[in-house]
């Protein structure tokens, strides 16, 4: 979802774009999607014969402006083509997200997805409607990725469907409690303790106010759906539930009600929470790269975008757990293969992907190479791995970490289960983006009234399934 | 004289006709292309798609189904209410502030071509750019209104981010970007008006306002009510504004109008029949209007 909102506003541009795309890309699928009739075996247990050509389409080639990330991933090609000379690689680079939802939903109508695309984790449904995607569960053993195993099973399970696995993971987040470490010392708050509760986070965010010239203590959204985004965040802190087990809204209870009371609290009574609301993905990032804010729930990644494209330092900022610490939400992003690829190609795929995205101290996970190309190492994720390739992963990582890893420890140290987004998650933030800026912007906002009309609404959505 | 059969003649008539206008046709072609292409294609297939789902990478067609789904979401008679009142507050300040504005810059004999150019030039500034700055000055905590506000001691607003005031510092902002044009087009007509009626209106004792009231006014009848429909048109139609301005939600969803919901529809739930049906709905009334302005116009050439 975090990445969904960056996107909606290049997405508004690209979707007339989308629309022409999807009339010119109808006709790509070619002949060699079918199983081939020679040189291939269709056993999904066996490996890939090394002889067989395969020739791989592929999501998500980082493009030319990012120099480095392009530059690995032509070493990376090379690397593999050492042990598959046969398998050619077909980047396909995109400038901006590698997904964008418009022309995602177009090219899998149009059936024009590369054999290996990118999908989010809360795009499975909408491949399998489009019966776009390959069951690849006979694929996938610890033959064919030795990690397997050590993979986060709560990861695993997001792209499994009915006990079948529909794509592998490249990359995953949860949200935690982001804190800027110079206004907590400031405040004589401890930044290497942030708080676990939310009564310890509004006595903080009442402290750092406190120390005026427009600094808030705490920072939250309430539009384009991700007010209703982090309001489900703060509710799998607490233990609840947006969507209950019946498929109904089940935010209209006591838990539901303390969050909003507890913001109303902070923004009214305590005016910790600056006067500037109906923020965005990009606000709360600038005002806490400029030392404005102290704390707001974010994913590790958020602090790159601060470092990277508004000029913060990496040792400003720290990471907890999410208030409360029952369950945090959880995403991520991983590769799917077209249905309807042959074994070989399948078998090709998961051979990148594993040599790519899945293979501890290879491809994505060569931190000492990235730390000589410049690029950022120590943030706490993405991290999917346990066990034994989690000892060496952190290892590795820490062996060539570009910033204080010490600051995450917090977050690191009390991990908290992750939790998916909700279905028809967009539709359902949308509607509870008016909870949070009806409590954000009007002092004598009415919760009982706003969480009603808000659970009707969602149940609303539901229903039109 | 023989008499040759009438549908020959008509057809070698038209036939030089044609030859005669060649250049003309072939202008012409550009354009009808790009019309049926870019226009008049979405527009039928917008219609078609108001009956039609979507999902599941297959077309169906659903009746009346996406209307019913349409006028069954509560967010829809919000977003028609934000649109009136969005309306309604463009027309009193959008309306009467250029005709003001015209009615001043009128009276200047000297420097006016100047005065033009300051009260145009914020049309050309890039709609993103003006909203922009708005966005600034109209931040509750260091915004510029609140500091000329706080200056001449008057309370501090909440400008975007109250339900009482949200809609208001919408059309505020939107009447200061558009309001260039408008002005132009009434001192036009303005100076259209022969300077003896308000001589003989000064004869017969006339102040300024009874000048305004009594010649001003009638003179400019026809332009003042065709402007006002192109506003309505205009107005119903609002998006930019409030999607850049409120992130088109603003306080509990008070700046969500038609159009932006048509495009929420769209592009954030995947419910493009909903946003057709919607957007036809628009159309319809729209189309009413806009009878009312062609009928205008044509008694104005009259």
């Amino acid at each position: 979802m975090r990445t969904n909102v960056r996107r909606n506003v290049a997405a508004a541009l690209a979707s007339a774009l989308a629309v022409t795309a999807l009339a010119a890309c109808g006709t790509s699928s070619s002949a060699d999607d079918k199983p081939q009739a020679s040189g291939g075996s269709t056993d999904a247990t066996t490996p890939l014969d090394p002889k067989t050509k395969v020739t791989l389409s592929i999501d998500c080639m980082p493009p030319a402006a990012k120099a480095a990330e392009l530059k690995e991933w032509k070493e990376d090609v090379a690397e593999f083509n050492k042990t598959y000379p046969n398998v050619t690689i077909e980047g396909r680079s995109t400038p901006g997200q590698c997904l964008e939802p418009p022309r995602f939903t177009a090219m899998l109508k149009a059936k024009s997805q590369p054999d290996v695309f990118y999908a989010y984790f809360t795009d499975l449904q909408q491949v399998l409607d489009n019966d776009g995607v390959q069951d690849i569960s006979a694929y996938v053993t610890p033959a064919s990725v030795p990690a397997l195993d050590d993979i986060d099973k709560n990861v695993m399970d997001v792209l499994k469907r009915d006990g079948k696995l529909y794509g592998v993971p490249t990359s995953n987040y949860t949200m935690g409690l982001l804190v800027n470490r110079k206004l907590f010392q400031q405040a004589g708050l401890d930044p290497d303790s942030p708080p676990r509760s939310w009564d310890e986070v509004r006595t903080a965010a009442k402290k750092i106010a406190a120390l005026g010239n427009g600094v808030a203590g705490f920072g939250e959204y309430s539009v384009e759906n991700t007010g209703g985004w982090h309001y489900t965040a703060t509710m799998y802190g607490m233990g609840g539930d947006i969507v209950g087990a019946d498929g109904k809204a089940a935010f209209n209870n006591p838990t539901g009600r303390q969050i909003v009371d507890n913001l109303h609290a902070m923004r009214w009574e305590d005016d910790s929470m600056g006067k500037t609301q109906l923020l965005k993905w990009g606000d709360l990032q600038k005002q806490m790269a400029s030392d404005k804010l102290g704390m707001f729930l974010a994913a590790p990644d958020d602090i790159t975008y601060m470092v990277q494209q508004l000029g913060a330092k990496y040792d400003n900022f720290g990471m907890g757990p999410i208030p409360g610490g029952a369950a945090t939400l959880a995403g991520g992003n991983g590769y799917m293969i077209k249905k309807g690829s042959s074994p070989d190609k399948v078998k090709a795929a998961i051979a990148w992907l594993n040599f790519k995205t899945l293979a501890v101290g290879k491809g994505q996970f060569r931190y000492d190479r990235s730390k000589a190309d410049g690029l950022p190492v120590g943030l706490p994720q993405p991290a999917f791995f346990t066990g034994a390739s989690k000892a060496k992963d952190d290892e590795l990582k820490a062996a060539s970490a570009t910033m204080p890893v010490a600051n995450f420890k917090p977050f690191l140290d009390h991990p908290v289960p992750g939790k998916p987004e909700p279905v028809k998650a967009q539709e359902v933030y949308k509607v509870l983006d008016k909870v949070m800026s009806g409590v954000l912007t009007n002092k004598d906002a009415d919760p009982a009234q706003l969480l009603g009309d808000a659970e009707k609404a969602v149940n609303q959505v539901l229903g039109n399934q | 004289m023989s008499a040759p059969t009438l549908p020959r003649d008509s057809r070698a008539e038209f036939l030089r006709a044609f030859k005669r206008n060649l250049t003309a046709h072939g202008f012409l072609i550009g354009a009808v292309l790009c019309f049926s292409f870019f226009s008049w294609y979405p527009m039928v297939r917008e219609f078609l798609l108001a009956f039609q789902k979507t999902e599941g990478g297959a077309t169906r067609w659903v009746g009346w189904d996406n209307f019913a789904y349409v006028f069954g979401d509560p967010n829809v008679w919000q977003a028609w209410r934000n649109t009136l009142l969005f309306t309604g507050l463009a027309l009193a300040l959008g309306f009467v502030v250029p005709f003001v504005v015209s009615l001043v810059l009128n009276e200047f004999r000297h420097a006016q071509g100047y005065l033009r150019l300051l009260v145009y030039l914020p049309v050309m500034m890039p709609p993103v750019a003006s909203i922009l700055l708005f966005k600034y000055f109209y931040d509750p905590g260091y915004g510029l209104f609140n500091r000329v506000l706080e200056f001449l001691h008057l309370p501090a607003q909440d400008w975007l981010q109250s339900t009482d005031t949200a809609m208001l510092s919408v059309v505020i902002a939107s009447t200061w970007m558009n309001m260039g044009g408008a002005t132009l087009i009434y001192l036009a007509a303005l100076q259209g008006i022969p300077g003896e009626l308000y001589e003989a209106a000064e004869l017969d004792g006339a102040g300024l306002l009874r000048k305004v009231w009594h010649v001003t006014i009638p003179q400019t009848k026809l332009i003042l009510s065709l402007m006002l429909l192109m506003q309505i048109i205009a107005t119903m139609q609002v998006f930019v504004e409030p999607f850049l301005l409120t992130g088109g939600a603003g306080p509990e969803g008070s700046t969500t109008t038609v159009v932006v919901l048509i495009y929420q529809y769209a592009f954030s739930f995947n419910q493009y029949g909903g946003a057709a049906a919607l957007g036809l709905c628009l159309l319809v009334l729209l189309a009413g209007f806009s009878a009312l302005y062609v009928r205008l116009s044509r008694d104005n050439e009259n």
